[in-house]
């Protein structure tokens, strides 16, 4: 654990923390839990189903209700009990409730209580509200575990209404000139997110069968998609002309894209915001999309929890942490963890922007222990952003 | 304004040429033509001299961000350059400007800043800002701190001119001679110069001091050991000349007058008093294709000697004698007002010839023609290239015409260079790069041992930076290395664990008061990452100032 400089004196007791990070993840001490653990534990809570978030190999795992098909789909068999949100449950004489976190479908904010202290672990959040996920909702706490991704001034969305219109834009200029729109994103998510807001009146929306795998939980789970095929269903190839491509990342550069000759492509992501990343990326055009929270939505969310203690635990986490000290006034500090941290993937052409702030840390204070969990979970699209 | 900002964002965000090509056409079309001759200035590579300082920019969009210093330089940290730093930062336009075109803006908000005090420049800063979006900004911004720069080459700007004009790109080239100069002020009438139908055709050398389009040589890149004959034929279809390492510059004399261009079009002539000085011997209706050089006791002298003329603003009379210029001739591109550049090379040369020997100028001298029978002795005579002080031999077809820049159609010239000195260095220092590889460490400075293997308490002292001659993948992976072994961080450097070693190459060096090392090398860029090689086994300061040329040790 790393603590930032920070004007405001620690608590006297840190033995009273109701989370602290450990080798294997980050852990509630009362509890004897942990919570999205990066190596194989007795007891896991989930905030969400992303890979950097939830891995395989734990004994027991608490997930919130409207997540759990998801992580069946993502982990395979495991032991997972759900809780719908706002329910409370005690264990070890902690109170957990999951509360959500507007990131993607089932994601949610963990809220422990234990005499008369809250703390709150964000996982990723997003605070915009859109279709596909229930919206951001802030708890009140003492201390708010926050994620960081995109915890820089830089990064300011807009909304989701204005981003569908430039996206639907895009694709309907390219069907006009009779090629292809190739829209890269993270399936899981991301994905459905922007599929949910396409106009299917524009030609026919096919999917790669990463992201149709994640179509068909998140319709069983009630929301509503247009119509997808995969690629291999198609039979009047001249059709794909028209098309809207999903696509994860990983499969650019890869044979399957050769089906479609002739193609536009796009990246959504939040680093597209940036003119550096976007050419690096090298697609016609990048789409500033992102599920994480932007610079205002982080302080705005941070903010509304009221929490006088602020530990922010992956992306940015230097300037937000120091921002919170020096501006905010509040007790910030921040912990060492595994979440969206891999190693770059030089095809898919990783931003090191997300894995900046924890190398900064790797190379300023004791590491913790970063290898690889023993147990990898499925293979995922590249983690550039959860 | 917000047409321009639009077609900067499109070409920005598009890799392909055409695309390119097509969108400037677009706009061009749609423009009015006093906006379309700023755009074409600008995507030409036309600059303004800076008009708002650096600093002050920053300060006043740090304040209007209402961040703390520490956030912004965080922010600029991660984007990598400054101007997009500012338009993402700063809060929404309050009064958009919709209305008014670049010329207007250009000429109005933005040229009038230029050496206004702080206190006037501030609130015209934020009623700039308050008109325009974040396309718009981003633009603007890189026109104050004059870097504004685009991913398009001058040659595609000028096929999108001879599109609109429906004229040839060659006509169009030589028209545009001269227009990117750093005080032009284009306006509609020089725009519809620009496209003029053929028959009106405005471009009359007669008329004006103007060069012509510079014909620029190919790099000519031979396997190792192989035979320049396979590619390049009998050697007698050839004119060998060194490569001289100077300043490649057109004389012209005209209706009495002298003007020395340089190769980016800039009027050179007052930095080159003893060049102007033989414009008297010279007959109107001559221009003159060369390298200025530094030329002393015979002979070449480093291109490091000519860097000291051009730094300076003062020419003394003691520096001119220090420092003499002189003109290499090599091609000679209009006689008696008569355009030669349709003749073949060996026509142009002989007449070349003459007239140098003519008129005697101290300050002129031919650029010798260099003699070989066979590939094998020019062969031999390159690799004597770094004893006489060149780059390499030039081989000019000799039935070439002379051509626009980079073309082929009229015959080639080939630059024939020696291989770089190189050494083998270790990173130790590594800075976040700008543009396409912001927030990457890609920005190394490299350093060298100051004593032999044998001493006990050697160091590495510090002698170069490069950025470039690696791929994105290797940038990928040292990036990495380096955010692994970093030991300090100072802003934006961080200083690593030395681990890491390199080819690296160079053009020149030359003794240095400023480096630590003592050296100062030109044109550094990594050749090769020595995976292979410990660090223990990277060059020496000793084998740096070995490769000193003799005239410069001496000094």
């Amino acid at each position: 654990m790393k603590i930032d400089a920070s004007p405001v004196a620690m608590p006297a007791d840190p033995s009273r923390d109701l989370v602290v990070a450990r080798p294997e993840g980050l852990y509630c001490p009362p509890g004897d839990f942990y919570i999205d653990p990066w190596r194989p534990v007795e007891r896991a809570l989930l905030t969400h189903a992303h890979s950097d978030h939830a891995r395989t190999g734990s004994g027991h795992y608490l997930a919130a209700a409207p997540g759990a098909s998801i992580l069946r789909s993502r982990l395979g068999e495991i032991d997972l009990q759900t809780l719908p949100y706002g329910e409370t449950i005690h264990h070890n004489g902690v109170a957990i409730s999951f509360h959500p976190a507007g990131h993607v479908l089932g994601s949610a904010q963990i809220r422990l209580e234990r005499g008369g202290r809250v703390w709150v672990a964000s996982g990723d959040y997003k605070v915009e509200p859109e279709p596909t996920c229930a919206p951001f909702e802030p708890v009140r706490c003492d201390t708010f575990i926050t994620e960081s991704t995109f915890g820089l001034p830089i990064y300011r969305w807009r909304s989701n209404d204005e981003l569908l219109a430039e996206i639907n834009a895009w694709w309907r200029d390219n069907a006009a000139a009779g090629r292809a729109s190739v829209l890269f994103c993270y399936a899981l998510g991301k994905a459905q997110r922007l599929l949910h807001g396409l106009d299917p009146a524009t030609g026919p929306i096919i999917c790669h069968g990463a992201v149709e795998t994640l179509n068909r939980v998140y319709r069983e789970s009630g929301i509503a998609l247009p119509p997808t095929r995969k690629v291999s269903e198609v039979e009047d190839r001249s059709v794909l002309r028209q098309a809207l491509v999903l696509a994860p990342p990983s499969a650019s550069g890869t044979t399957w894209l050769r089906r479609f000759p002739d193609h536009s492509d796009a990246f959504a992501s939040g680093w597209m915001q940036l003119r550096g990343t976007r050419r690096r990326r090298g697609v016609d055009r990048g789409f500033v999309v992102s599920d994480h929270a932007d610079w205002p939505g982080l302080l705005w969310a941070i903010n509304a929890t009221g929490a006088e203690r602020v530990i922010v635990t992956h992306g940015q986490t230097h300037p937000l942490v120091r921002w919170l000290c020096e501006e905010a006034g509040l007790d910030a500090q921040s912990f060492e963890t595994e979440y969206g941290d891999e190693e770059h993937d030089g095809e898919t052409g990783e931003p090191s922007a997300v894995n900046d702030a924890v190398a900064d840390l790797a190379g300023e204070s004791e590491p913790v222990q970063t290898s690889n969990p023993a147990t990898p979970g499925p293979a995922e699209p590249p983690p550039e952003e959860r | 304004m917000k047409a321009f900002a639009e077609l900067y964002a499109e070409i920005d965000a598009r890799t392909g040429t055409n695309v390119k090509l097509a969108a400037i056409v677009r706009y061009l079309h749609a423009a009015e033509p006093a906006d379309a001759a700023w755009a074409v200035y600008f995507l030409a590579g036309g600059k303004p001299r800076q008009l708002v300082p650096t600093r002050l920019l920053r300060e006043q969009a740090r304040l209007a961000a209402g961040l703390p210093e520490w956030l912004f330089d965080e922010s600029y940290q991660a984007v990598g350059d400054l101007a997009e730093t500012i338009a993402l930062l700063l809060p929404p336009p309050t009064a958009p400007d919709t209305e008014h075109g670049l010329a207007f803006w250009v000429e109005e908000y933005l040229l009038p800043l230029r050496g206004l005090p702080p206190e006037e420049l501030t609130p015209r800063l934020l009623d700039i800002w308050a008109r325009l979006d974040t396309h718009g900004r981003l633009v603007c911004g890189k026109l104050l701190t004059g870097s504004f720069r685009v991913g398009v080459s001058r040659l595609t700007v000028t096929r999108a001119l001879a599109a609109v004009a429906g004229v040839e790109a060659k006509r169009v080239a030589e028209r545009m001679v001269g227009y990117t100069a750093i005080d032009a002020r284009p306006t509609a009438a020089d725009y519809h110069a620009l496209i003029a139908p053929d028959s009106q055709d405005a471009f009359n050398p007669r008329a004006s001091g103007q060069p012509y389009p510079f014909f620029l040589a190919h790099p000519l890149a031979l396997p190792e050991e192989s035979d320049p004959g396979e590619q390049l034929g009998t050697t007698d279809s050839w004119l060998a000349e060194w490569k001289w390492d100077g300043i490649r510059a057109q004389l012209v004399k005209r209706d009495s007058k002298m003007w020395l261009w340089s190769r980016g079009e800039e009027l050179i002539t007052e930095r080159f008093p003893e060049l102007a000085a033989m414009g008297e011997a010279l007959p109107d209706g001559t221009v003159i294709d060369g390298e200025i050089v530094i030329w002393r006791d015979d002979r070449v002298q480093p291109f490091a000697l000519l860097q000291q003329r051009i730094g300076r603003k003062n020419l003394t009379a003691k520096l001119l004698q220090e420092l003499p210029a002189a003109l290499l001739a090599y091609d000679l591109l209009e006689w008696r007002y008569a355009d030669l550049r349709q003749q073949p090379q060996r026509e142009r040369r002989t007449q070349l010839e003459s007239l140098v020997r003519a008129i005697a100028q101290p300050t002129l001298h031919l650029s010798p023609l260099v003699m070989g029978e066979s590939w094998a002795e020019l062969a031999a005579l390159r690799s004597e290239s770094r004893e006489r002080g060149v780059e390499g031999l030039m081989l000019k077809e000799r039935e070439s015409r002379y051509g626009v820049g980079r073309t082929r159609s009229d015959g080639i010239w080939w630059k024939w260079k020696i291989e770089p000195y190189s050494v083998d260095a270790v990173l130790i220092y590594a800075q976040r790069g700008h543009g396409r590889r912001a927030s990457l460490y890609t920005d190394f400075t490299f350093a060298v041992w100051d004593k032999s293997p044998d001493a006990p308490d050697r160091r590495l002292v510090p002698f170069a930076k490069a950025y470039s001659g690696l791929s994105d993948a290797e940038f990928r992976q040292l990036d990495t290395i380096i955010r692994k072994t970093t030991v300090e961080k100072f802003g934006p450097v961080r200083s690593v664990t030395p681990t890491q070693l390199f080819e690296l190459g160079f053009e020149g060096i030359a003794p240095s008061t400023r480096h630590k090392s003592g050296v100062a090398v030109r044109f550094p860029r990594m050749l090769r990452w020595r995976r292979d090689k410990p660090i223990s086994e990277a060059d020496t300061l000793e084998t740096l100032r070995a490769l000193l040329p003799p005239e410069l040790r001496i000094r």
